[in-house]
């Protein structure tokens, strides 16, 4: 299997924060802490584009080679997960990631910076699968259930896509020969290292 | 008069014993995903593969993706 992988599909998104919402509740994500948004760029000005942003689980993850504590692993599947039990709250991966993916809720006496918190793709953490500690510090396990990410699964529009990565970019591809435009795929270039997405289009060429 | 500022101080310094104990004892190794979710929380479990068998996790997880997010499978 390849590794699991997020693609959103900027031509798609409309800004409805339906994945926001989906990830909240799924895995109840304390006040304070989205561990996805919404981004628009150009927002009110005609031919905006939003996109969904969170954690991209990158090949070579900058918040991994930061951290002071090495809290963080990858799983086989390439989910980059961390261990809330080793992190110290630091906030180096916070100014590492490109993404802005790590979260900091403000739980701790006298209002304190927390552990850590982030995307998992829906596979929890290292306590045991399903179990209620690793529910109460990472939130749900779907991978573990046999299910997709709740954010990408919602998607009424099917703009924000997670799976193997294989699966993932052959969909993106389709759609993308099937509209004639729209191949740029923001982020994956950073997270995934691919030379050519994240290019702006060549001249002629619809984005 | 000292009883207000003793009992804000008791507060103040109590305040930590709430804190939840921690451990701290390197990062811990994950359980596999195929292994699948076992314990009261097994109901939700999608069906169609057994848990335990990789290769039918990773193909459920195919399936499941193409059935779901890829709309050009469903609309032909």
């Amino acid at each position: 299997m390849a590794r699991m992988k997020f693609v959103c599909d900027a031509e798609r998104c409309i800004e409805c924060n339906g994945c926001v919402t989906a990830c909240k509740n799924e895995n109840e994500v304390p006040w304070g802490v989205n561990r996805r948004r919404v981004v628009t760029l150009n927002d009110g000005v005609p031919g905006e584009k939003s996109i969904s942003v969170a954690c991209m689980h990158c090949s070579d993850a900058p918040c991994m080679a930061v951290c002071p504590v090495n809290c963080f692993y990858r799983t086989d599947e390439g989910v980059v997960l961390h261990d809330k039990d080793v992190c110290i709250g630091c906030g180096y991966c916070s100014y590492a990631c490109p993404f802005g993916a790590p979260q900091f809720p403000s739980q701790g006496t006298f209002g304190v910076r927390g552990k850590m918190d982030k995307c998992t793709f829906c596979a929890g953490g290292p306590e045991a699968n399903g179990s209620q500690a690793e529910f109460e510090k990472y939130g749900r396990n779907r991978l573990a259930e046999g299910k997709l990410p709740a954010c990408a699964e919602q998607c009424s529009t099917k703009a924000l896509l997670a799976g193997d990565g294989d699966v993932v970019a052959d969909i993106f591809r389709n759609r993308v020969v099937q509209r004639g435009k729209g191949a740029e795929v923001w982020g994956w270039g950073t997270a995934y290292g691919s030379k050519q997405a994240g290019q702006p289009p060549a001249n002629g060429v619809k984005s | 008069m000292m009883r207000p500022v003793l009992l804000g101080a008791a507060v103040l310094v109590l305040a930590a014993c709430g804190d939840k104990p921690q451990t701290a004892s390197g990062v811990k190794s994950d359980e596999q995903p195929f292994q699948s979710v076992t314990g009261p929380g097994n109901a939700y479990n999608a069906p169609g593969w057994k848990a335990g068998d990789k290769t039918a996790w990773e193909q459920q997880l195919k399936t499941r993706l193409q059935n779901g997010q890829n709309e050009y499978n469903r609309i032909k």
